[in-house]
């Protein structure tokens, strides 16, 4: 007990140490987290009436926004697998990192949700037992339970391995029975979380744009994008300003698995396209409106083209030696584009456009308003002040200047 | 809910709180019932108004099907109490189940229907939705040109693309090609603002809650806020809903109407003869619909939409019954259903008279 004490002392005094950079970009989230406190106290005084959600356009940028944070969330596994299937040493590691993503990104998914919800009071409804859960119907109940056992697994995880890197114990010899099959188990459930998010919009049979089998596929794509770009801006800043050593080639594997995850996703995309505009029937409708605009309704078209371009542009750039062994130039600001090119592509091609034309052939355009968008900051800078604080902690321990034998910094190997 | 007492009684503005100072705005909202009120009777009912302990029951209380038939006495009691003091009138919330061997069918002929749009008005003051900023319409009218709906006439002859070795028709025939075909909405005007009707170019077409017999709302619920009864009625409890709007991104006929802030309703227009299921004032964050009227349909009347009508286009009744105006629309008209690829299998009919 006194050493989980000392570890969550030394832990987040370690966590908010840091040089005047490192100070200021803190700064600035809590900004977004005091302005977003007041927006967020409106919308929940108010109700959803302050956002741009309509009977028409029913879903709003939380969540356009919970669906990216899946991608992220999911495609952390993609740092801890190949440590732990290919026993790529450098990987494992990190692989901590990975885990500590997946688990502040679900958990940011979880947040975005709340928001979502016109009665977040009343979110005991669905616990079972207390309340009543729709099991095994509604897609909802689904990714309820699989977005919560997925944060399970991983603050278990990220909890055991600190722990035991902490106290210097952390030796394949000493690590508990039921270790291995976690974390075997969270990198299966992260696909799982994706795949269940993808089926709770597949399932609306009305909404043409998303009833299609591609759905999970296209998810899991941009996840294998959007994921990894994270994680090489996370794993560049990481080694030029802490002690920490990522090798060229960590970064080198996760550049592979963007280019040809883009390069998987413009398959996707085609095939979506081309099953749409060939017959054209009324299911390409909302495609068409997302392409083309619809009498004047124009507000996604750009969006759209500037996505594709930002996609298919990122995709080629990766293609060249020059672009990805870029370390400190042109390999973050691709990964800075895929990552918010993904990101927009979730308000402004999955989820907006996808509701025109409604049951009863009604365009309709979303504008988010000021409230919403501060919200939607608000939960972003809370997810990105604890994955910093999180990860800088993280940081510590890996590299031996968080240990609670304070003794024998240097000399112990961590495995 | 707390939240639901925004409304002031004395018409000022609503007033805005969160859960945390309910206690603070019951005792507001029942000394605001007290003055207003208007007979000696009606003061003392208010002045035992729900107390800070009902609130919490409220909250606590479970999905009302589930409830014993003691909580759900308890329930309504609560409401009943809060009504009557948040809109200075006697308010009862009925529990009437639905009677047996019954399965409620409505029939609409959009033959005779002239678009005035007044079952969508008398829907609204029938069911207490909120009254402005916005008003909330359970009834759609769709008003869409005369003929098949997916081509016009001029383009019959036309051809994409104009010109080819093989003549001028091109490979997609008909300037039409390029046109949504089938029934569809894409034409339809629903926010029409014709100052007389019916406009003789034009057929109208109220869509409204289709009652299905497989609902993709109830599926796809979370918590079974949403449910059908054993009349066939699809119906939501207010008190136990989440406010996700899965439901309304299921329902293929836009029929589920959310409340996206207060609802606002005055307490002169408010309609005092309510059922749990039905007609009772809704709070902000929950989703409402069409419910073919449950507060007078499980009573033996008509809904509301029905009795508005002024040429006879609707018709409401028992499909188990051969002898009911639905079974003989069924026996004799042509009639389909909207949007039946869904596979919803809808008990609202469209004929032609």
């Amino acid at each position: 007990m006194k050493t989980a004490l000392s570890f969550a002392r030394d832990f987040s005094s370690f966590a908010i140490k840091g040089g005047r950079m490192y100070y200021a970009w803190l700064l600035f989230l809590a900004f977004f987290i005091l302005v977003g406190s007041y927006t967020a106290y409106l919308q929940f005084t108010q109700g959803l009436i302050v956002t741009g959600a309509t009977d028409q356009v029913t879903m709003e940028a939380f969540f356009a926004n919970f669906v990216f944070t899946a991608h992220v969330a999911a495609a952390a596994v993609l740092v801890v697998a190949p440590g732990y299937f290919y026993h790529r040493k450098d990987l494992k590691e990190l692989a901590v990192m990975g885990e500590v993503i997946a688990m502040v990104f679900v958990a940011t998914g979880i947040t975005f949700v709340l928001f979502h919800m016109g009665r977040p009071d009343r979110t005991w409804h669905i616990i079972p037992g207390l309340g009543y859960m729709n099991f095994p119907n509604s897609m909802l109940a689904y990714d309820t339970i699989v977005l919560n056992v997925y944060l399970l697994l991983n603050l278990i995880g990220v909890s055991y391995i600190l722990f035991k890197k902490y106290v210097g114990t952390f030796h394949e010899k000493q690590l508990a029975l039921w270790f291995r099959p976690i974390v075997f188990l969270a990198i299966a459930w992260g696909p799982l979380i994706h795949i269940v998010t993808a089926f709770v919009l597949a399932s609306n049979a009305r909404v043409g744009m998303w009833a299609t089998a591609v759905l999970p596929f296209a998810f899991l794509t941009m996840a294998g994008a959007s994921g990894p770009s994270l994680v090489v801006l996370i794993f560049l800043l990481a080694r030029k300003y802490t002690k920490l050593e990522i090798g060229d080639p960590v970064i080198d594997l996760m550049t592979t698995i963007i280019a040809w995850s883009l390069g998987i996703l413009m398959l996707v995309f085609s095939a979506e396209f081309f099953t749409l505009l060939y017959p054209s029937t009324e299911h390409a409708d909302s495609l068409k409106y997302n392409m083309f605009g619809h009498n004047g309704l124009n507000m996604y078209v750009p969006w759209f083209w500037g996505v594709m371009v930002a996609l298919v542009g990122s995709f080629i750039a990766l293609l060249f030696r020059k672009v990805r062994h870029s370390y400190d130039r042109f390999l973050p600001l691709v990964c800075f584009v895929v990552f918010f090119a993904i990101l927009l592509e979730k308000p402004m091609m999955l989820i907006f456009p996808a509701f025109s034309p409604t049951p009863l052939g009604e365009y309709a355009e979303y504008h988010v308003t000021l409230i919403e968008l501060f919200n939607v900051l608000f939960v972003w800078a809370l997810c990105f002040l604890f994955l910093t604080l999180i990860l800088k902690g993280t940081i510590g321990i890996l590299t031996g200047e968080v240990r609670h034998d304070k003794s024998s910094t240097a000399s112990q190997n961590d495995a | 809910m707390s939240e639901e007492k925004n409304m002031d009684l004395n018409g000022a503005d609503e007033v805005v709180q969160g859960r945390r100072d309910f206690l603070k705005h019951v005792c507001t909202s029942s000394a605001a019932a007290l003055v207003v009120a208007t007979s000696p009777a009606e003061a003392v009912e208010a002045a035992s108004n729900p107390d800070a302990d009902a609130t919490v029951a409220e909250y606590f209380q479970g999905h009302f099907l589930l409830m014993s038939d003691e909580e759900k006495q308890k329930a309504i009691a609560r409401l009943e109490k809060r009504y009557t003091a948040q809109y200075s009138k006697k308010t009862t919330v009925s529990n009437t189940e639905a009677p047996d061997g019954v399965l409620f069918g409505y029939a609409l002929d959009i033959g005779k229907c002239i678009g005035c749009r007044r079952c969508v008005h008398a829907c609204v003051k029938e069911n207490n939705q909120s009254r402005n900023d916005p008003e909330v319409q359970w009834i759609q009218v769709m008003k869409m040109p005369k003929g098949n709906i997916s081509f016009t006439p001029e383009n019959l002859d036309k051809g994409y693309p104009e010109k080819s070795e093989f003549g001028d028709y091109g490979v997609q025939v008909g300037g039409n090609a390029y046109k949504t075909a089938g029934l569809s909405t894409e034409d339809a005007q629903n926010y029409y603002t014709d100052d007389t009707v019916p406009d003789k170019d034009f057929f109208y077409m109220p869509v409204q809650c289709q009652q299905c017999e497989k609902p993709p709302c109830v599926k796809a619920c979370p918590v079974r806020a949403t449910f059908r009864d054993h009349a066939g009625v699809v119906l939501i409890d207010y008190n136990w809903c989440i406010g996700c709007r899965m439901c309304q991104l299921a329902c293929p006929y836009h029929a589920r109407r959310f409340n996206w802030g207060e609802p606002q309703l005055p307490a002169e227009e408010m309609n005092p003869k309510t059922h749990y299921f039905g007609n009772r004032p809704r709070m902000r964050g929950v989703m409402e619909k069409c419910t073919f009227c449950v507060q007078r349909t499980r009573e033996g009347r008509n809904p509301a939409c029905l009795e508005a009508c002024p040429v006879g286009a609707r018709k409401f009744g028992n499909l188990l019954d051969p002898d009911s105006d639905v079974r003989r629309v069924l026996a004799t008209k042509r009639v389909f259903r909207f949007k039946e690829e869904y596979g919803t299998y809808p008990k609202f009919f469209y004929y032609i008279g």
